[in-house]
Parts: C-alpha cells; sequence; structure tokens
C-alpha cells in the first residue's frame, strides 16, 4: 500500500516537474538568441537547462559515491588535495646533455625532487645526431641522446637512488630506459630502486602524434617488453603513460580522447595479460596523461567519466582484484592548442580556466603552458607566470577545501553519462573494425580526428566560434612579435664529436655482437630489454640499436587515408 | 569549364603534426581541387620530384620544426632548376614578419602564420592560380 | 624547343604537363595524342584493382621498387575517387609509394575519377599511351577501390591483378562471377591476419572449377605488403601470366577488343555529349517535359517523342 502510494507520490512529482519545464521552456525561448549555435568546444549540442530529469537513472552509490571508493567516479584518494596537493610539474628541456645537467643541479638546489627530460626530435625517431634527417633538428625541442655517454653528462652528479626522472620518449623509449638503467648501475644504483615514469605510449603517435619508428606491431611488443621487465626488476618505476593529450592536441574532441586513450591502455592491458602478466601486479603502475582544453565542464565531466569507466573495465572486463588497479590516475597539461599567437596575454586568462578544469576534475598532476608557448620556447617570466597560475588556484581560489564540488550539478552528472555512453559506443565501433591497431592501419582514428579538427576549424572560418583576439576582438593592425628562434648549430657539432668519442672508446667486436643478439632475440621474440641493456653497455648508440631492430620489424609508413 | 586546380600538399620537417596541413587539405578538396598529399617528413627534394610529375598549379608545404628558413628557399631553388617555376609556392608555419619578407623574395608567394582563415587561404590560390593561367601559352 | 620534342628526349617535366594537356581536353589535345602515339611504344600494362585499404598502393610500391631495379622503367597511374559534389579530390596513393621517390626510372601520376565511375578516371587510357610513348617498359594502374568491382580496368590493361585481404570472404561470395571476369592473379595480401589460408583455397578452388583447356591459368598468390613477403610470387605469377598470354596469341585477341571498346566508347562520350548541348534544338523538350509533368505524357513516351525526333532531324 506504502509502495503504490509512493509510486503515485513519485509520478504526480514527475508531471509537475515536466509542467514547470515546460512553463520556463516557453518564457527561454522568447529570450532567446536563436542565431548563435550552443555546443562545446568539441561541438556538442549543448541543452539551456539542466533539471533532475536529466540525472534520474543515477544511483548515488553505484555510479558517484566516495573518493578513494569504486568507481571513483570523485577521485582516487579518500582525502584529495586536503590530503596531498597535486603535483605542480613542469617540462622541459634544452640543448646539450652538459647545459640539461646544470639546470637539472640548479631545479634540484631549489628543492625539487622530480626531473623531467624533453628529447629533441631525432631522438624522438631513434635517428642519431650526424643522420641527414636530423640537419638543423639537433638540440631543439630538448636534449639530444646519442650513446651512454650523453646519458651520463645529463646526470652527472645526481644521484639517481634519490631522485624520480620522467622520459618523454616512446618509440625508442626502451633504448633510453636501458641507458637509464645502465647510467645508474654505473653509480651502484640497482634498478630496484629506480623511481620514474616513461611516457612509452606508442599507440597515441600512431594516432596523433606521428613520431614512430616500428609498424604497430612490433612497438607495442616493446612496449609489453618494458611493461614485464619493469613488473619484474623495477617495482618503483612507471613503464608507461597512456597519453591522451596529444590525441586531443591533433584535434579530438573530449570524447575522441577520452575514447581512444582508453582504448590504448586497455589495448596494452590486453596485450600484457597475454604476455602472461597478472594485471595486479602491474596495473597499479599504469597512469594517464590529459589535456585540459577550454569547455570548463565538459573538460571535468571527461576526468569523472574516465575514472569511472576504467574502474569498471579493470574490475569486470580485466578481473583485477586489487582496488590500486581500479584507480585511474593522471597527469593534466593545459591545451596548447587553444593558445594562440594573436594578443598572447589571453593565453594566461585561458590556462588559468583550463587548469582550474584540471583541479576539479581530480587531477594527480598539472603542467600549465606558458602564455608564450605557441611562438617559441617559454621565456623565463613566462615560465614563471605558468607556474604561479598554479598556485594561486591552490592558494587562492578555494577549490581544493572540498572534494570533487561539482558533483550533483545536473549538467555535470548529465554531461558525465554522456561521456560515458559516447565513449563506449566509440569502443564498440573499435571493437567492430577489430581493436585499436586494426583501427590505426586503417586509419579511422586518424580521420575520426582530422574530421573533429576540420569541423572545428569551419566553425571559426564562418565566425560561428569566436576566438577571441584571432576571428573577433581582433586589434587592428597587431603586430604580433615573433622572437626568432635561434638555432645554435653548434649543438650539432658537438654530439657529432661525442658520437665520435663514443666509437672510439668503445670494443667494435662487442658492439657487432650485442647487435646481432638483439636482431636474434628480435626474431626469437624473446623479451628484448636485456638485449637493448647489453648494447647501450657498449656505446652502441640509439641510430644503430634502432636500424638493428628496424632490420627484423620494418618501417612504419603512415597510412594513406585523410 | 575551366581545369581543375591541382596542388600538391606536403609536411617537411621532423615534426609529425599535421593537424593544420590535413585541415587546409579538406578545405581545398571541398572548394573543389584536385589535393595531392605526399605526407610527413618530406625533403625539398622529394616534394619538387612530386610536384613535377603531378604538374600541380600550386605546391603548399607545411614547416614547424623551426627549419623554415632553409627548407622554403630549397624547395624554390629545386623548382626553378627542375623547370618547374611557374609553379605557386605557398606554406604555413610560425615566422617573423622579417622572415616572411625574405622568403617572399627568394620567391615564396604567399606565408600564412598561425590561424588563417582556410577561406582567405583558398581564395587566395584560385586567385593566383587564375592569374598564372592567364600568361600561359600552349603547349 | 617545344614541350613534344622534350617530351620525346624523355624529359619528365614535358612528360607531365603533355599529361596535364590532354587530362583536361585542352585545345589540340586530339592531335597531340594522335602524334604521341605514333611514336615508337611496347610497354606492356598491369592493372591493380581491389576494395579499399587492401594494399593496391603498398603493393605498387613493392613491385615497382623489383622492377627498376631490374633495369625496367616504369610509369604509374593511380586513381583515386573524385567528390561527386564539389568535384575535389584528395589523392593519397603516393604516401605509399615513398621507395619510389627521386626515382628516374618511375613516373608517379595520380589522378582524379572525375565522375567516371568504372574504377578509372576518364582520361586513363590516354595517359596510359603517353606514358608508353614515353618509353615505359610497365604502366601500372592502380583503381579507385571503391568497394565493387571495376570493370574498365580490363579495358586498359594485358594483366589484371585483383587484391583481396582475408576479410574478403563475403564479397568473394557475392562477386564470384564478376571477379573470375576480371581478375588474371588474385592476390591476397595482409597475410599476417587470420583468414589468408582460407580464402587462398577458396579462390583457388573457384578458380579450379573455372578452369577450362581454352582459358589462361588463373592464380592466386599470399603477400604480406608490410614485410614483402609473397612479392616475388606475385611479380612471378605476372610474368608467367604475361608469358602465356603473348605466346599464346590472347594478348593480341584482348588488345583488339579492348581497341573495339575504346571506339564505342569515343562514339558513346560523343554521343552524349552532343545529346546533352543540343537535346532541345527545336524547342521541343522543353515542351515534352511540361507535359510529362503534367501527366500528359508517361515517362517512356515521352522518351520516344525526343528519341525520334532527334534522330530522324
Ligand atoms: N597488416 C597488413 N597491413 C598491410 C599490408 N599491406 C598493406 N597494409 C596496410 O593497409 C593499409 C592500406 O594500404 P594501401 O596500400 O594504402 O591500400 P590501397 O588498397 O592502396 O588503399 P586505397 O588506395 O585507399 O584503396 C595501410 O595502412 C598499409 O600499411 C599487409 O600485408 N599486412
Ligand atoms: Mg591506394
Amino acid at each position: 500500500m506504502a509502495e503504490i502510494r509512493n509510486q503515485a507520490e513519485i509520478s504526480e512529482q514527475a508531471e509537475a516537474l515536466k509542467k514547470a519545464y515546460a512553463e520556463w521552456k516557453t518564457a527561454a525561448d522568447a529570450t532567446t538568441n536563436k542565431n548563435k549555435k550552443y555546443v562545446t568546444v568539441s561541438s556538442e549540442q549543448v541543452d539551456p537547462l539542466y533539471t533532475p530529469a536529466d540525472t534520474k537513472s543515477i544511483d548515488f552509490l553505484r555510479d558517484i559515491g566516495f573518493p578513494g571508493e569504486y568507481p571513483y567516479t570523485r577521485g582516487v584518494h579518500p582525502s584529495m588535495y586536503r590530503g596531498k596537493p597535486w603535483t605542480m610539474r613542469q617540462f622541459s628541456g634544452m640543448g646539450t646533455p652538459e647545459q640539461t645537467n646544470e639546470r637539472y643541479h640548479f631545479l634540484l638546489s631549489q628543492g625539487q625532487h622530480g626531473l623531467s627530460v624533453a628529447f629533441d626530435l631525432p631522438t624522438l625517431m631513434g635517428y642519431d645526431s650526424d643522420h641527414e634527417r636530423s640537419l638543423g633538428e639537433v638540440g631543439k625541442c630538448g636534449v639530444a641522446v646519442d650513446t651512454l655517454l650523453d646519458m651520463e653528462k645529463i646526470f652527472k652528479g645526481i644521484d639517481l637512488g634519490k631522485i624520480s626522472t620522467s622520459m618523454t620518449i616512446n618509440a625508442p623509449a626502451s633504448v633510453l630506459l636501458a641507458m637509464y638503467i645502465v647510467v645508474a648501475e654505473k653509480q651502484g644504483v640497482p634498478a630496484e630502486k629506480l623511481r620514474g615514469t616513461l611516457q612509452n605510449d606508442i599507440l597515441k603517435e600512431y594516432i596523433a602524434q606521428k613520431e614512430w619508428i616500428y609498424p604497430p606491431e612490433p612497438s607495442v611488443k616493446l612496449i609489453v617488453d618494458t611493461i614485464e621487465f619493469g613488473t619484474k626488476k623495477m617495482p618503483l618505476w612507471n613503464t608507461i603513460s597512456i597519453s591522451g593529450y596529444h590525441i586531443r592536441e591533433a584535434g579530438a574532441t573530449a570524447v575522441q580522447e577520452l575514447a581512444f586513450t582508453l582504448a590504448d591502455g586497455f589495448t596494452y592491458i590486453e596485450k600484457s595479460i597475454e604476455r602472461g602478466l597478472d594485471v595486479d601486479e602491474f596495473a597499479p603502475r599504469l597512469s594517464f596523461f590529459f589535456n585540459a582544453h577550454m569547455d570548463f565542464f565538459e573538460e571535468i565531466a571527461k576526468y569523472r567519466a574516465a575514472r569511472r569507466i576504467y574502474a569498471k573495465r579493470m574490475r569486470y572486463k580485466y578481473d583485477a582484484k586489487s582496488e590500486r588497479s581500479w584507480m585511474l590516475r593522471f597527469h593534466t597539461q593545459t591545451a596548447g592548442c587553444s593558445l594562440n599567437a594573436q594578443q598572447p596575454e589571453l593565453n594566461l586568462i585561458r590556462t588559468a580556466y583550463e587548469a582550474m578544469s584540471a583541479v576539479l576534475g581530480g587531477t594527480q598532476s598539472l603542467h600549465t603552458n606558458s602564455m608564450d608557448e605557441t611562438l617559441a620556447l617559454p621565456s623565463d617570466k613566462a615560465a614563471l607566470l605558468a607556474l604561479r597560475t598554479q598556485q594561486v588556484l591552490a592558494e587562492e581560489t578555494g577549490v581544493i577545501n572540498t572534494i570533487d564540488p561539482l558533483a550533483g550539478s545536473y549538467y555535470v552528472e548529465a554531461m558525465t553519462n554522456r561521456m560515458e555512453a559516447e565513449c563506449e559506443a566509440y569502443f564498440a565501433e573499435i571493437d567492430r573494425r577489430g581493436g585499436v591497431m586494426r583501427c590505426i592501419e586503417e586509419g579511422f582514428l586518424q580521420r575520426e580526428i582530422a574530421k573533429a579538427a576540420y569541423t572545428y576549424q569551419r566553425e571559426i572560418d564562418s565566425k560561428e566560434r569566436i576566438i577571441v583576439g584571432v576571428n573577433g576582438y581582433v586589434l587592428e593592425n597587431e603586430q604580433i612579435d615573433i622572437p626568432i628562434l635561434k638555432i645554435d648549430e653548434s649543438v650539432a657539432e658537438l654530439q657529432r664529436q661525442s658520437i665520435k668519442k663514443a666509437k672510439s672508446i668503445r670494443d667494435q667486436d662487442k658492439v657487432t655482437r650485442t647487435l646481432n643478439d638483439l636482431r636474434q632475440a628480435c626474431r626469437d621474440n624473446k623479451n628484448t630489454m636485456p638485449f637493448i641493456i647489453d648494447c647501450v653497455r657498449q656505446y652502441t648508440t640509439m641510430g644503430e640499436i634502432c636500424d638493428a631492430m628496424k632490420d627484423v620489424y620494418g618501417e612504419y609508413i603512415e597510412p594513406p587515408n585523410l | 569549364m575551366s581545369d581543375k586546380i591541382r596542388i600538391l600538399l606536403a609536411k617537411a620537417g621532423l615534426d609529425g603534426h599535421d593537424r593544420g596541413i590535413k585541415v587546409i587539405a579538406a578545405a581545398f578538396r571541398d572548394a573543389g581541387f584536385e589535393v595531392i598529399y605526399t605526407g610527413l617528413r618530406q625533403t625539398p627534394e622529394m616534394i619538387v620530384d612530386a610536384a613535377l610529375q603531378e604538374d600541380v598549379d600550386a605546391v603548399g608545404v607545411s614547416i614547424l620544426s623551426g627549419a623554415h628558413m632553409t627548407l622554403f628557399p630549397a624547395i624554390r631553388k629545386l623548382m626553378e632548376e627542375r623547370n618547374c617555376a611557374d609553379m605557386i609556392l605557398f606554406g604555413g608555419g610560425i615566422m617573423s614578419e622579417d622572415e616572411i619578407t625574405e622568403l617572399g623574395r627568394k620567391g615564396v608567394s604567399k606565408l600564412y602564420g598561425p590561424g588563417t582563415s582556410t577561406i582567405e587561404i583558398v581564395e587566395y590560390i584560385k586567385g593566383a592560380v587564375a592569374k598564372k593561367r592567364a600568361g600561359e601559352k600552349l603547349v | 624547343m617545344s614541350v613534344f620534342d622534350d617530351f620525346v628526349r624523355r624529359d619528365k617535366r614535358a612528360l607531365a604537363r603533355i599529361i596535364t594537356h590532354i587530362e583536361n581536353r585542352r585545345e589540340n589535345y586530339r592531335q597531340l595524342l594522335a602524334a604521341v602515339s605514333r611514336l615508337p611504344h611496347q610497354g606492356y600494362r598491369i592493372g591493380i584493382t581491389g576494395p579499399p585499404g587492401s594494399g593496391k598502393s603498398t603493393l605498387v610500391d613493392a613491385l615497382v621498387l623489383r622492377y627498376i631495379q631490374q633495369g625496367l622503367r616504369v610509369g604509374v597511374i593511380a586513381i583515386d575517387p573524385s567528390s561527386p559534389f564539389t568535384g575535389g579530390a584528395l589523392l593519397g596513393d603516393r604516401i605509399r609509394m615513398q621507395h619510389l621517390v627521386n626515382r628516374d626510372s618511375v613516373f608517379i601520376r595520380s589522378m582524379a575519377s572525375r565522375g567516371e565511375s568504372g574504377g578509372l578516371a576518364a582520361a586513363t587510357r590516354d595517359v596510359t599511351k603517353v606514358l608508353d610513348a614515353f618509353g615505359m617498359d610497365l604502366i601500372i594502374i592502380e583503381t579507385v577501390g571503391i568497394g565493387q568491382i571495376e570493370l574498365d580496368i580490363v579495358e586498359a590493361c594485358d594483366s589484371v591483378v585483383v587484391v583481396l585481404v582475408p576479410e574478403s570472404g563475403d564479397m568473394i561470395q557475392t562477386m564470384k562471377a564478376g571477379l573470375m571476369e576480371i581478375a588474371d592473379i588474385f592476390c591476397v595480401n595482409k597475410i599476417d591476419r587470420p583468414g589468408a589460408d582460407r580464402l587462398l583455397s577458396i579462390l583457388n578452388s573457384m578458380v579450379h572449377e573455372r578452369q577450362t583447356a581454352s582459358s589462361v591459368e588463373i592464380r592466386a598468390v599470399g603477400t604480406n605488403g608490410m614485410n614483402g613477403e609473397g612479392v616475388d610470387s606475385l611479380a612471378e605469377a605476372i610474368e608467367k601470366h604475361r608469358g602465356v598470354i603473348t605466346t599464346g596469341g590472347e594478348l593480341e585477341r584482348r588488345r583488339g577488343s579492348q581497341l573495339k571498346a575504346e571506339i564505342v566508347h569515343a562514339v558513346r562520350d560523343r554521343v552524349v555529349r552532343q545529346l546533352e548541348e543540343t537535346i532541345d534544338f527545336d524547342g521541343q523538350f522543353e515542351h515534352v517535359s511540361r507535359q510529362l509533368a503534367s501527366g500528359e505524357l508517361d515517362l517512356y513516351s515521352a522518351a520516344d517523342m525526343i528519341y525520334d525526333r532527334y534522330f530522324r532531324k
């Protein structure tokens, strides 16, 4: 009897809500500017108002719950930023190994505990500094590493047992990891004591950033090699940071960033399980890396949905038993692609909003871009302002006081649900097409992103979307002052000398033998890590090692589909 | 009916940032052009070799790695050597006014910085090709 | 020195310009084509067709690399679709042909289909002739690859390779007859994927079934475009087919019927063009259209009226 009355009451309430909504809608429609489109940065339609009707399917404990508890919609730590604020991690890289070393000593003396290494393009592509393709690119946007000699210089006088190092490297990641291990070994620090993170995410390279060497299959095999090696020998090391940042920068929508990144992650997980690894042994060391774009609420919903989707899959699909395996931890960087050359000070404002969305979305660490980043490497002042943006956020705005403050917002919860549903739809489509690797080969993911990028650009061209300073509120006769990047060609010369030196001190027979052993290991489908370590120990160059593996695996060429 | 406009688009430099050039390619396609896309990491030789065989009206190159001051003149020089000087060379990248002026002197018809509307680029090429064709003599 | 002289001297730039001239049907293109056709030529034409993404361009790259290493001169025509709405096209086959960049003995031309639906572009046959006259030993044509059988390739080539992938099983069942009609060689690419062996054996039994005493043997080979596995066998199969049809008289027969088909094409093109331009020569077309719209006439009676007037004029 009581139940029936309840039902009746509920439907009465629903009726009342419907009626009130209709009344409001008439009033609102009368004054709505209908010439404007109301869409997110991802060109998704947004309703003018959200009400309990949009969240009625939500079961609080099942879908939202508590921070630090499954499904982690509200965050991975019970106390979130009250326990530990997010890590402010600014990524940087420069010139020669010596210059980098000098910079690191300075940073460490200022109380920083973690180092972050950016490499130059030839290193990222597995070319030596003296390769013809490296012309004009050596030492720009990062440090050049050709042999162990360079890594020894970079970390000279730094105790690798005491710091944590993050290396942004993908296709040749295992070579750099091997060099790091050998440098530590020479310092007397065993691999199991090493702490740090390798980006090591090749799938997003094929999808977005396009710095690859071998085809997808062998590349993923190499990554599983590092995961296996790390699980067994380097318990403190994060072998992979599964990255959506670059996918978004290439023009993806928020949902595409979310879906493709998670799908990449699940691919590595499946391949590692296939290798015979126990999911609970390696999953706790996986981490993610997302973008923070301009659409405040859409981004927050994205982070929340990411944690929920991941937890569910890890628990039920991959049968992980440990709660640590269910948690999606992530680093965030504000969107470089949202910055503009026109009126560059506006970029400070953009970055601040983006940073706030990342924090409200529960990020574990954050990099804020400098306002002049679209034009050049950041100036000291701009770099400092970028860091200060995070400090203002943490100290002055009060966002850290309460956990996941937007939970329960009709809009944010509805958006979180929508993100999850659209993400699942992409998963289904990717499965239908035979998985991520097949989709990459056929260009499906790349095409989806290119389409989104084109839609976005057309909205700007037609002024449906206004970007302040670019196609609206333009300053007449604005002089865009572009600081000229002087490429220091002496870096390339120094690197060439360094390669010569390495080649003169090494034992060529051992080089040849270890390279042959590596080729054979590739053919025999063995874990390559021990063989790569043997190679780097002999001062074999990065290019020689990558070429040896190319002999077996072949080289990747982008798929033509546009 | 006037002939289709054929253009070649290429990405030079070691980086893989092809978002811009792909958007431009789609814009040209939708404007009725035939667009030959040669992909990432193209050297001046590769670009001019393809342009010659495809006999395009214009060659567009995106260079974001900072090597524009060496690559654009190298491309132009090869175009002249191989009897392709009639082709329009245009491009995109991050460069200063002075650099743009200098490259203009070296035969690069037009350079676009970040944030240029694709409509503007398409219109420019349409106009430039029409002008070029008006001056062409028959085989 | 005229462009034509440069062409005779085997200048690639001149070749490229002449192709453009002919592709666009510019003034005098027919005289130009006739002059070109009078030059000595002896090229052999290989067609590569198959569903989108099956690996056609990848295989062209691998095959041509072999041919030029044997000292042959090779022309490649790669066709991609034009948009029916804007007429624009994105031609991306070149990306896959990275091994053929900067090679003296290779010439690659991308063509947009420009409204043709048979897998070729309108001017493909003409461009083939130009490449042939330029002294190419081999001319390879990669069709659009729109997922249906592209019949026109048979009329433009001497040997036709149909490239399939392990997932093409269903397509084979429904298009069996058509496929058998165009294929001289079946190539199952992407043998690194599951299902390749099965497809190969299906193809082999299909081929077996069809084999009669008179017809030239069809072969099926497996390849991996990524690492080049099987490409030698593919090249061999093509060579073998060429040998058989050349010595058996089949090549002449083929070329003879191709020429007839070309005449029919040319006449049909002219008739269609003329019809489109002058269909309303006496103002009756408008009139009949109105009658059709008002229901006074049905479609076929209207067509009869126009046909009779037009061809009796
Ligand atoms: N796994 C695998 N992939 C291949 C193989 N051959 C080619 N591919 C991949 O298949 C994709 C399509 O190859 P293409 O050569 O462009 O195919 P296509 O038939 O020319 O494509 P369209 O011209 O677009 O119709 C590319 O990503 C190739 O890398 C192979 O043997 N195995
Ligand atoms: Mg192709």
